[in-house]
């Protein structure tokens, strides 16, 4: 051995083995027929049931929208006091739940993460669905929602020169939230192309191969396409990285910029990014355990996969449970009399047991993650990604109806109970929610062929 | 006129690879390769040259910003000034997350459309297979037929002799 050079030491490995993210090595068939099964077989009992159940709440949905548009929001249980409340609060969280699909797909793809390749398209239809179901209730919380579209500028202006005004942080939310659904959709559905032509070149019946073939856009594999479908992949993931960042910013400012005890703090932006992320995995997780095992992927969603998604919950969580910290000992610390009283009041009013409530589900439940037994341990992680979601769903309606049921003057307080349409509205919307991915799974794949086969044979 | 091709299938990437590499320095022409995931490397085989389609995003993502701007200014400030809460017409500041939503919204849509635009990817366009098979296994190494007889035989040469499972001839549906 000369000088100067480093001899690997033979015996012990130098680094640790990698982690393996497909089971075994199926060969490209394989995972072509793996991953396309649950859409050209018949699907089972258990997704009738699921889907069945979902439908009826699609129903409820339909039948307490109209009766709300008929009525109006005089039905919720809204007063003087508390004019916001199931309604943004639902809004919100499912703005949030998207937030998980978008770093998966994008945040992920630009750190080269290879994990994500197994759960990327099913968290990107999670996002584009969670975004659909948030849309819909500020359209439906409007008075009169068939003016909905005055929030956009149009041309011809028919309303005068009155135009929307682009100071309010709710118009930056129209425009957020639509730059974001849109580039979702874009993201996804490029995403999909090459499997959909995988799709077409397998379909046997005419209607299946043409709609396949509209959807593929001729896809053919060819290497000079390739490059540069790569290259546009990772200018979207460039794009969407800041764009999901500033969208729960945006919705964040909604309540920032108001005057109200509890809202008006500097925290919120990067403490309601924090909370989406946290909230969308807890979604993804729950999405996941259920469909592998019900669609027999474990191959492909591995214990591993849920085991990384697991320290992001960990980690998301702990910020969250921070951010927490921070507003309390602000409220102290800023010296400022309504400031303190609201925070008072969140711990120790009338609704302190949804702050508790919240405390145990998005501070405490994370932190069984520091185990690797129960990063790994299925019911562990089904059960703290279902607390999670309730937990998240609470922490906005304690941000939201704690801060207005009691702000500034003794004489404006009030109280907030829900009525059965504002809890049968959010029931409805859950439902929407998974109708559209159930039939998401059966329709389009769910887990990205392409990607995999690259990150299994690549 | 119909062009005729050589075509090899290749079951998996590392022949392939190796392919190319040897048709290339043996002067051979390669059309194009086809393969049911991006090969890594194949890029650098083939000597295809990175893509200048960020570029298209850059001018696509500063027309969005300027129209964002111009557009947020020419309603507030000429076409109907409103006094919010006191706040200047001109409210720069607040205009920023507009003009950024619009860049990103502009810029990735210029991407995508370019990008389908430049690969001819439409709705509808019948799909042109080298060999049935590249969407899912297959990889199909791909040199364009030019008259002397030579060069196809060294081409198939090649292909074979780095594990091609089938060289055949083909020509252009046209």
């Amino acid at each position: 051995m000369s000088a100067g050079t480093i001899e690997p030491t033979t015996g012990a490995p130098e680094t640790l083995p990698a982690t393996r993210w497909i089971e075994g090595t199926p060969s490209l068939h394989r995972i072509t027929t793996d991953i396309s099964r649950p859409m050209e077989a018949r699907p089972g009992r258990g997704w009738w049931i699921c889907f069945a159940i979902s439908s009826l709440a699609v129903l409820n949905l339909l039948g307490m929208v109209t009766y709300l548009f008929a009525k109006g929001i005089g039905i919720w249980g809204l007063n003087n006091a508390v004019g916001w409340a199931f309604d943004i609060t639902n809004f919100v969280f499912w703005i949030g739940i998207g937030h998980a699909g978008t770093l998966i797909s994008a945040i992920l793809l630009l750190f080269r993460q290879k994990w994500r390749t197994s759960i990327n398209r099913s968290a990107e239809a999670m996002t584009i669905f969670a975004v659909m179901c948030a849309g819909l209730f500020p359209l439906i919380h409007m008075g009169r929602p068939w003016d909905a579209f005055f929030i956009f500028p149009y041309f011809p202006n028919q309303r005068g020169p009155l135009w929307v005004n682009f100071r309010s942080p709710l118009v930056w939310d129209v425009f957020a939230i639509s730059t974001y659904f849109t580039i979702s959709l874009v993201f996804w559905y490029l995403g999909m192309i090459p499997d959909l032509a995988t799709l077409r070149d397998r379909a046997t019946t005419g209607i299946k191969k043409l709609v396949f073939r509209v959807l593929s856009l001729g896809w053919n594999g060819s290497q000079r396409t390739w490059s540069r479908y790569e290259i546009v992949s990772l200018v979207l993931a460039a794009l969407a990285t800041p764009l999901v960042l500033s969208v729960h910013s945006i919705v964040s400012t909604d309540f920032a910029t108001s005057l109200v005890p509890g809202w008006h703090t500097t925290i919120f932006p990067p403490y309601f990014v924090a909370g989406a992320i946290y909230s969308g995995f807890g979604m993804v997780l729950t999405l996941l355990i259920i469909t592998r095992q019900t669609m027999h992927l474990e191959r492909y969603i591995t214990t591993n996969h849920l085991e990384a998604m697991a320290k992001v919950i960990l980690l998301t969580g702990s910020l969250v449970g921070y951010a927490y910290a921070t507003e309390f000992f602000n409220a102290w610390y800023s010296g400022n009399v309504h400031e303190r009283f609201h925070f008072i009041n969140r711990a120790t009013g009338p609704y302190a047991w949804c702050f508790y409530l919240m405390v145990l589900c998005n501070v405490l439940t994370p932190q069984i993650f520091w185990w690797k037994r129960a990063r790994r341990n299925i019911p562990v992680l089904f059960v703290a990604s279902i607390l999670i979601n309730v937990g998240m769903w609470f922490e906005r309606f304690v941000i939201i109806v704690v801060g207005l049921h009691r702000n500034f003057l003794p004489s404006a307080w009030g109280m907030f109970y829900p009525t059965v349409f504002d809890v049968g509205i959010l029931v409805g919307v859950f439902g929407l929610f998974f109708t559209l991915f159930l039939l998401f799974i059966r329709a389009l794949p769910m887990i990205a062929m392409w990607e995999v086969k690259g990150v299994s044979h690549g | 006129m119909a062009e005729r091709f050589l075509v090899g299938s290749f079951g998996e990437p590392e022949g392939l690879l190796a392919a190319v590499s040897t048709l290339r320095d043996a002067g051979v022409a390669i059309h194009d390769v086809f393969a049911p995931y991006p090969v890594h490397g194949l890029d650098q085989a083939m000597g295809i040259r990175r893509s200048r389609l960020p570029w298209i995003t850059l001018l696509a993502g500063l027309g969005g910003l300027c129209f964002a701007l111009a557009f947020q200014y020419y309603t507030a400030v000429f076409d109907w000034p409103l006094d919010v809460g006191g706040k200047p017409e001109n409210s720069t500041l607040a205009f920023v997350p507009i003009c950024f939503e619009l860049t990103v919204l502009i810029g990735g849509l210029g991407t995508v459309g370019a990008f389908l635009l430049r690969a001819r990817l439409f709705p509808g366009k019948r799909e042109q297979l080298p060999v049935l098979g590249v969407t899912n296994n297959v990889f199909a190494l791909v040199t364009p037929l030019q008259g002397e007889g030579n060069e196809a035989e060294l081409a198939r040469q090649i292909m074979l002799e780095n594990g091609a499972d089938e060289v055949e001839e083909r020509e252009t549906e046209s």
